[in-house]
């Protein structure tokens, strides 16, 4: 420790700490505009100048550690005066144009212009102009404003993991822009927005919308992925009007993803359902929620009687909170109906039963930075978290060793130490070779149950597998032997995938070997929460994916859209055109809902109050930011009116919050959280490692931009280069193999279904996989999203020449 | 005794009523000022604060870019403003709403302008026969813009060195 004074105020800080930290931590304002806590230092902008004793001139305060004995003044005559001169250098070059620049009021420039700037200006020549750059649908540029801090370009080398921006000449001639007609790509690239410290990169939805001042600001939970990131909300005239972060350093830090902030124009797009409607001879009628609900009930009650509780099926979206979970199952046990779920994208529920708690990510969100070694399967981390990728990096940025086991060679950014790119359905075969090479591993000593190394007998341990085994078994740099920090992490493409069952006990064996932490990172932003309070099947029920399978004569859907949010899609079409009667409760109109006979406009989760658990057990409750659009209601009460009109007893909630206390049953959440979250199983299921698969697997993953109802109606997401239609997807010697070109028009048939694709050569792919993007009307006809999958070429009659070829490959 | 011998004499003598007549012949045959409205005004000070009105440029584009000062700075949160980007670009309002039944006149909102847009001009006899009359909008501002322009773009020219 140190023992330094700032302005005459003694002070005690940390060896290496800088003299702007020093004076944060004090209180003393400081003026700067590229230091930000999180970015590496620049020092480029001079504005945090201060006096040092001793010293012959000014010390930028970002770039200087501090030194025992150091005396420093921040208002002394000598750092006024710098900061006066370096303010008016800044201003040299910066328009006047404060009154249309969407930073006006919440601008750092305008702020220490006014607090450390002179008042006049003595400068008279011409200012330079710099030409605006297009960098994407969601950051606009006004590029003549910048002042070259640097720290959009820090922003996107150290936490996005590439640099898509950099600066370019110098002296005045100095400008910030992309590589040339290329846009920035980063699903973080909002966050910029924020960094800016002036106008020139300006939210492109939010433009010229409103001032920073009109706006209310209230906080809410993202609501797209499990990471629960804590977001503001900003309205005006009860209208959303932008998203921005709100600091929370276990969580998001002080970081959003573009999906979770510019999701919000979906809330208010026009497809939003404003009042009940039912269906009479094939058309809809707009209704009083009375006679919707009442239409509903009796359905759902004649159904009942006729053919027994079992003829219901509820679906309940992922994304819905604890409360509507909970509803939504009370209701259907209340009419002896035990077919709840809400997984909806996965396949195998072998498991079910067999766990001994709720599945979560097995640490904490700021765990993942300290890990040593890292594997991470079937998971594309970027897609699936665009946020908690960026917790990853930090970890391999400080050294962690990352594996990847995944049939997508996707680059997540940041280097991978050792990877399999194999089939879906081979991911068992490889954990098994790592289990395999680990029992001949120094450091573990290992002696594997003689059931299991029967098993892994006829493994071949191949050398990609056993330098993962190796690196997690703590060969190699970086790693504790004395606390081993080792992480094991399930993404979405294992969580789909049909042997999911069969990865997740070889995960969870190696990880018992290696000590590892870990679990799943299931992908929607209440999975956890809903496991917990056992949104399931009940003993004699069905799972979503048996419900569609075994179609219901009736179904309750939840926030869903049953095509493009379910495993299936051909299967919950087909079910949902068959059932007599689908009650659909939902926040938009839309395509897939037609099969509904009535739909009952619900509240999104800026209008409704609720709870939502994330990956890492988090229960965190938020309220409506705005009023409901139109008649729409709150789900928790839409379900609760319904369970009433059904003549169910026990539902007098008032409020959400007394549904919570029904769900926690009056505990502290966290106590039962605790007790709850385990990722062990109660036995072992059976393994078949050697399953030899033929024929072709299909890659279905779901685009990030696609991944729930509000999303999909986010224009400016959509505009994005993620956004691009579904096509058959495959590596050369794929193609060479089938026969195929790039630019093919090919039929790609699953179960019955099929759909008419474009090929495209994709060099991320595993072979023997056909990458068909899920979740899109394009692909509807299309079956499970890691099932079994062929192709046709169309003959070349049907080509179609008129649509362009997109040849380029996306990240 | 005497006190009331001289007011019987002061009344009798009535020295009150030719009080007052003198009063009136002085101001009978005096020069008048009363003011003739409405075939004659008062002299107007070229800074007098009367009806807004948003401007134009002389090429025909409206001035207001939508910033918003005078919506902020309204002590009477009499103005009203949404904007937009519009097609070419620009910033722009959708909407800008004087409630002149809240407004005091003050002028801050013509001070606060950095494009001279909002004004107000001499225009005092405006009225409004129905409620919702003296809500002006921004066509309405507009018209009252081009109908006056020439005697706005004056009055700020006399003001310009102080400006």
């Amino acid at each position: 420790m140190l023992n330094i004074e700032i302005d005459g105020k003694a002070l005690e800080v940390e060896n290496g700490s800088s003299i702007i930290d020093a004076a944060d931590k004090l209180g003393i304002a400081i003026p700067r505009f590229c230091y930000h806590p999180k970015l590496s230092v620049a020092a480029n902008c001079r504005m945090c100048l201060v006096q040092v004793e001793n010293f012959n001139k000014p010390l930028p305060a970002c770039a200087t550690p501090v030194a025992d004995g150091m005396k420093i003044f921040t208002r002394s005559k000598s750092a006024i005066e710098a900061q006066k001169s370096v303010m008016e250098f800044l201003l040299i070059n910066h328009p006047l144009d404060c009154p249309i620049c969407d930073q006006g009021g919440e601008c750092d420039l305008q702020d220490i212009a006014v607090a450390y700037g002179a008042s006049g200006t003595r400068y008279t020549e011409e200012k330079r102009v710099v030409f605006n750059k297009n960098i994407g649908p969601l950051v606009s540029t006004d590029m003549t404003r910048c002042i070259q801090c640097t720290r959009c370009v820090r922003f996107l080398q150290e936490v996005g993991g590439m640099m898509e921006l950099g600066m370019v000449g110098r002296g005045e001639h100095s400008e910030i822009t992309a590589y040339v007609d290329k846009s920035v790509n980063s699903e973080l690239s909002g966050n910029i927005i924020d960094l800016c410290p002036v106008g020139a990169l300006t939210s492109k939805p939010f433009r010229y919308s409103a001032r920073s001042w009109e706006l209310t600001r209230r906080p809410s939970i993202a609501p797209h992925d499990g990471l629960g990131s804590h977001i503001e909300v900003q309205i005006k005239d009860n209208k959303v009007m932008r998203v921005l972060p709100r600091e929370k350093e276990s969580i998001n830090e002080c970081w959003l993803s573009d999906r979770d902030r510019f999701s919000y124009e979906g809330l208010n797009s026009p497809d939003r359902l404003k009042v009940p409607m039912i269906k009479h001879n094939g058309s809809w009628h707009e209704t009083d929620w009375k006679t919707a609900l009442e239409f509903a009930a009796g359905q759902i009650k004649d159904i009942t009687n006729e053919h027994g509780s079992e003829a219901l099926g509820v679906l309940v979206s992922p994304n819905s909170t604890m409360e509507e979970g909970y509803l939504a199952k009370q209701l259907a046990n209340g009419l002896g109906c035990g077919n709840v779920d809400y997984r909806l994208r996965q396949t195998d529920f072998r498991l079910d039963g067999k766990r001994l708690g709720t599945p979560w990510m097995g640490c904490n969100i700021h765990d993942i930075e300290e890990l040593d070694r890292i594997l991470l399967i079937g998971s594309n981390l970027r897609n699936e978290h665009p946020l908690l990728a960026q917790r990853f990096r930090k970890a391999v940025a400080n050294g962690a060793e990352l594996s990847i086991i995944s049939p997508l060679d996707n680059n997540p950014l940041m280097d991978v130490a050792h990877k399999v790119i194999v089939r879906p359905n081979d991911m068992v075969n490889v954990l098994g070779q790592i289990l395999k090479a680990m029992s001949g591993l120094q450091r573990l000593s290992l002696c594997l149950p003689a059931s299991l190394n029967e098993l892994l007998a006829e493994i071949k341990v191949r050398p990609n597998a056993q330098a993962i085994a190796e690196s997690l078994a703590g060969h190699g740099k970086d790693y504790d032997l004395v606390s081993p920090k080792v992480g094991i992490f399930l993404g979405n493409m294992a969580l789909s995938d049909p042997r999911f069952t069969e990865m997740y006990s070889m995960a969870e064996a190696i990880g018992g070997i290696t000590g590892a932490k870990g679990g799943i990172l299931p992908a929607a932003a209440n999975s956890t929460g809903m496991h917990m309070i056992g949104v399931m099947p009940n003993s004699t029920g069905m799972h979503a994916r048996a419900m569609l399978e075994v179609p219901r004569k009736a179904y309750l859907i939840v926030n869903i859209e049953p095509e493009l949010d379910c495993q299936h899609a051909a299967l919950a079409k087909a079910a949902m055109q068959k059932a007599e009667c689908v009650v659909a409760l939902t926040a938009f109109k839309s395509a897939a809902l037609e099969h509904a006979d009535v739909l009952l406009p619900i509240a999104p989760y800026t209008e409704t109050s609720g709870t939502f658990m994330s990956m890492e057990g988090r229960v965190q409750s938020f309220s409506a930011v705005v009023k409901p659009l139109g008649e729409c209601r709150p789900a928790w009460k839409v379900l609760r009116v319904l369970a009433n009109t059904l003549g169910l007893p026990g539902f007098d909630y008032e409020t959400s919050e007394q549904v919570k206390e029904a769900i926690f049953a009056g505990e502290k959440p966290s106590a039962v959280v605790w007790r709850s979250l385990n990722n062990n199983l109660k036995e072992l299921v059976e393994i078949h490692v050697n399953i030899k698969h033929e024929g072709l697997q299909r890659i279905g993953e779901v685009p990030q931009y696609n991944a729930d109802p509000i999303v999909r109606r986010s224009l400016p997401l959509q505009k994005t280069k993620y956004n691009i239609k579904p096509m058959a997807r495959m590596c050369a010697s794929q193609l060479e193999a089938l026969g195929l070109m790039a630019g093919d028009r090919v039929l790609v048939k699953q179960d019955k279904g099929s759909a008419i694709l474009t090929v495209m050569l994709d060099p991320h792919v595993a072979k023997g996989c056909i990458r068909v993007a899920a979740a899109h009307e394009d692909t509807i006809g299309l079956g499970d999203l890691m099932g079994d999958i062929s192709v046709e070429k169309l003959p070349a009659a049907q080509l179609n020449f008129d649509k362009a070829v997109i040849t380029e490959v996306p990240a | 005794m005497i006190q009331k011998i001289k007011s019987t004499l002061t009344s009798l003598m009535l020295v009150e009523l030719l009080k007052g007549m003198a009063l009136t012949g002085r101001y009978f045959f005096a020069p008048k000022i009363t003011v003739q409205y409405p075939e004659e005004v008062t002299p107007q000070s070229n800074r007098f604060r009367g009806l807004h009105a948003l401007r134009r440029y002389p090429n025909g584009e409206e001035r207001c870019i939508a910033c918003k000062l005078c919506e902020a700075v309204c002590p009477a949160m009499a103005i009203t403003i949404e904007s937009e980007q519009r097609e070419d670009n620009t910033r722009r309002t959708t909407r800008y709403d004087i409630d002149l039944t809240k407004c005091i006149f003050c002028g801050m909102c013509e001070e606060s302008c950095p494009v001279d847009s909002i004004v107000e001009t001499r225009v005092f006899d405006y009225h409004g026969e129905q409620r919702g009359d003296l809500l002006y909008t921004k066509d309405m501002l507009l018209a009252v813009g081009d109908k006056h322009e020439k005697q706005i773009a004056a009055d700020r020219n006399i003001d310009k060195a102080f400006r």
